[in-house]
């Protein structure tokens, strides 16, 4: 993990302390209430519904058992003792008094961490897998260029009052999870034929009211100008974007105004006269941030030890956590432990301060002190051995934190929705829960397999509905809450927007729709096909017609 | 003109800002005018001028005079557009200007780190807002990560080079 250096820390405290005096002038009345709000959106600071909410940055999804025990004392401290992981790697904290923020802040500096530009128009947490670093299938870590991002990033002189907010997201693997093509600019790290490494360069993606597939505007750009093509592109965005229309100002529009090559060359004109600049990368700057990242002190394991595979065959709870809630890891005889937070019940990524304090124990016990979050909103052990996992399994049990349902129909990603956002059509939380209660049969579960369910409360697509195999958007409809259901959306290699099937349904009818989804499902796939392929195969329209026909 | 910082103090001096073309001034005074009226200029009167720039303005207007310039002010018609900062760094970096850039409009204490980061070196500071309060603003981060114009060498270069 990246250590801060006497810099590092120096600019944060010294952030803590502007934005200290920023609130001391808002109270007293010396900022008004307009010119406050974008100093605070630019530190993470919301005001919600009910209170302000504070978002603080976890950057690429790394964090210290250190860092969580500080996340749940906050929650226990400045809190109602919980908090909320967001689908940007971030935790969100729904209750803290705003007088009361700098001292969080200060508290947070202490563990290397901020909320510095979680919001706000401006560069956002940089997002990767959450499997970098020890996944089976990552062709390179793309960590260090995630740190050296995050710090280019950071405090930008140039580039924060951007027309709109700007997210980064990086992908060193075979298979995409990080959704880097609805980012403004997603990262493939790349090698050409000649072994070199690089950047495969993505950008105006993005899902929102106008949700698009990013384009290529780069197939490969070495990886020494990865900052001066960043700024390029910035500075091109920063000058020609939107500024008129908040809906028409993120970089997608302006690619989608000026086609993909028409910007690539505007980019391209831009970067000519940065390239080679000063923030040019040398092999040696590159090898100072990937030193953080080397393996930890893994031991020589055999596969498959008896005291995980005993268990598989006697146990078949055990069985089904691992299918669902492991992950295969690039060191023989470890796997990464997915500890789900999407409990029945429980508004999906929310955590308690109890479960935080569990959670770093075992990071600690079982691996080398760190854990990840996941876009999906789950939390991460990434090195558990094999013949641990029993234990971890039983541990995580008593704690809320084993429900085997990753990557299946109920591990829901979803915002906060009405019961806490100010920018809500709809509440999200009741419909996922009823959602999570209708399919709570787990065989039935894990019969359906692979389903990606996102659930947004409003437009602004913070729960990436358009992503999802199966999407729920809440509209408003007159005062009233209405569920509109997209198919087809897909994240990844394939990523795809998905389509609305019809009209939007009452909150008591959406479980009743996805039921009727996947019994036409169930009746019409092919031996092992998952969901999303078999609506790829045979449309949406068998699908419209069985959720919209009259009863017989 | 009020309430300016400039050279880490606040201070007063004889420009006058100009900010419709319909406004008249004296062929004595030295005027910050519109930069369709400093390019109509006539050559003969004796004050000096400068022009201002709105965020969106074409810097090729001005680079053949460039050298000339004793200032060039840029606009931010809300401290949220970020415009002016890329125009600050394009002219400092790319066309090599070493006059006074000047910060008008609505520019406050809070933006004054980063501004003075990308070459601006004369802040006209709100007129609402004090000007001596503000100037805590250039002091609020002891350095940075990027190559900025104060700061050329990026951090990370600095600290592989110790």
């Amino acid at each position: 993990m990246y250590k801060y250096d006497e810099v590092d820390h120096r600019l944060v405290r010294e952030r803590v302390e502007q934005f200290r005096d920023q609130t001391r002038r808002y109270l007293a009345g010396e900022l008004s209430e307009d010119e406050f709000r974008p100093l605070r959106l630019m530190n993470g600071l919301y005001v919600q519904r009910h209170a302000p909410m504070l978002r603080v940055a976890i950057p690429y999804g790394h964090l210290s058992s250190t860092q969580l025990r500080k996340l749940s004392h906050i929650a226990r401290t400045y809190d109602r003792g919980y908090g909320h992981f967001t689908t940007r790697q971030n935790i969100q904290f729904n209750w803290p008094a705003l007088e009361r923020v700098p001292d969080i802040l200060a508290e947070l500096a202490e563990v290397e961490m901020h909320a510095i530009q979680t919001s706000g128009n401006c560069v956002r947490n940089t997002t990767t897998d959450a499997f970098a670093g020890v996944a089976a299938d990552e062709y390179l870590d793309g960590r260090a260029y995630c740190e050296i991002i995050r710090q280019w990033s950071t405090l930008h002189p140039e580039f924060a009052y951007l027309p709109r907010k700007f997210k980064i997201a990086v992908s060193g693997s075979a298979d995409d999870r990080a959704a880097t093509q609805v980012h403004d600019i997603g990262l493939h790290v790349v090698k050409n034929d000649a072994g070199e490494v690089g950047f495969k360069v993505i950008v105006g993606g993005g899902l929102g009211r106008t949700p698009l597939v990013g384009k290529t505007i780069r197939e490969f750009l070495p990886t020494r100008h990865l900052l001066t093509y960043l700024d390029a592109v910035l500075r091109v965005y920063n000058r020609f974007g939107r500024r008129d229309n908040k809906y028409k100002a993120r970089i997608k529009i302006l690619v989608q105004a000026m086609t993909p090559e028409a910007f690539a060359a505007k980019v391209e004109d831009e970067w000519a006269h940065l390239k080679d600049g000063p923030a040019t990368l040398r092999d040696e700057d590159v090898a100072h941030y990937a030193s953080f990242f080397t393996d930890p002190a893994y031991e020589q394991l055999a596969a498959n030890p008896e005291a995980f595979t005993v268990p598989l065959v006697s146990d078949a709870a055990f069985a089904k956590w691992v299918a669902r809630n492991t992950r295969s890891h690039k060191q023989t005889g470890y796997r990464s432990v997915v500890l789900s937070l999407k409990k029945t019940g429980v508004p999906p990524g929310d955590i308690t301060a109890e479960q935080m304090d569990a959670a770093a124990d075992w990071a600690d016990r079982f691996g080398f002190g760190e854990l990840r979050v996941a876009h999906e909103q789950n939390l991460i052990l990434p090195d558990v051995k094999e013949s641990d996992l029993y234990e971890v399994w039983q541990l995580a049990r008593q704690h809320g934190f084993a429900t085997p349902n990753v990557g299946l129909l109920t591990d829901i990603i979803c915002c906060p929705g009405g019961d806490f956002c100010s920018l809500a059509n709809a509440r999200s939380i009741p419909v996922a829960e009823a959602i999570q209660q209708k399919f709570d049969n787990l065989d039935y579960l894990f019969d359906l397999g692979d389903i990606d369910c996102n659930f947004s409360g409003c437009m602004n697509a913070c729960g990436h509905h358009h992503i999802g195999n199966i999407g729920i958007l809440g509209v408003d409809k007159n005062g009233e809450e209405w569920y509109q259901i997209t198919l087809g959306g897909s994240q990844g290699n394939h990523t795809a927007i998905g389509k609305v099937i019809g009209p939007s349904f009452a909150q008591a009818d959406v479980p009743l729709a996805f039921e009727k989804i996947m019994n036409l499902y169930v009746e019409q796939r092919l031996a092992g096909e998952r969901f999303i392929e078999t609506v790829r195969r045979i449309g949406l329209e068998p699908f419209k017609e069985r959720v919209y026909a009259k009863s017989h | 003109m009020q309430n300016l910082i400039k050279n880490d103090a606040v201070t007063e001096d004889a420009w006058h800002l100009i900010r419709s073309e319909d406004e008249s001034y004296g062929a004595a005074e030295d005027v910050i005018l519109p930069l369709a009226a400093w390019l109509a200029l006539d050559p003969a009167r004796s004050g000096q001028a400068a022009p201002w720039l709105a965020p969106d303005a074409d810097l090729s207007l001005l680079l053949p005079v460039l050298a000339q310039l004793p200032l060039i002010a840029i606009d931010f018609p809300a401290f949220t557009d970020g415009r002016g900062y890329s125009l600050a760094r394009l002219l400092r970096e790319r066309y090599g200007y070493q006059g006074e850039l000047r910060a008008i409009g609505d520019v406050q204490r809070d933006q004054l780190a980063y501004l003075s980061q990308v070459g601006f070196t004369v802040f006209a500071i709100r007129d609402d807002r004090p000007a001596q309060a503000a100037l805590d603003g250039l002091r609020d981060f002891s350095d940075q990560y990027q190559a900025t114009v104060l700061q050329p060498e990026p951090l990370f270069k600095r600290r592989t080079s110790r």
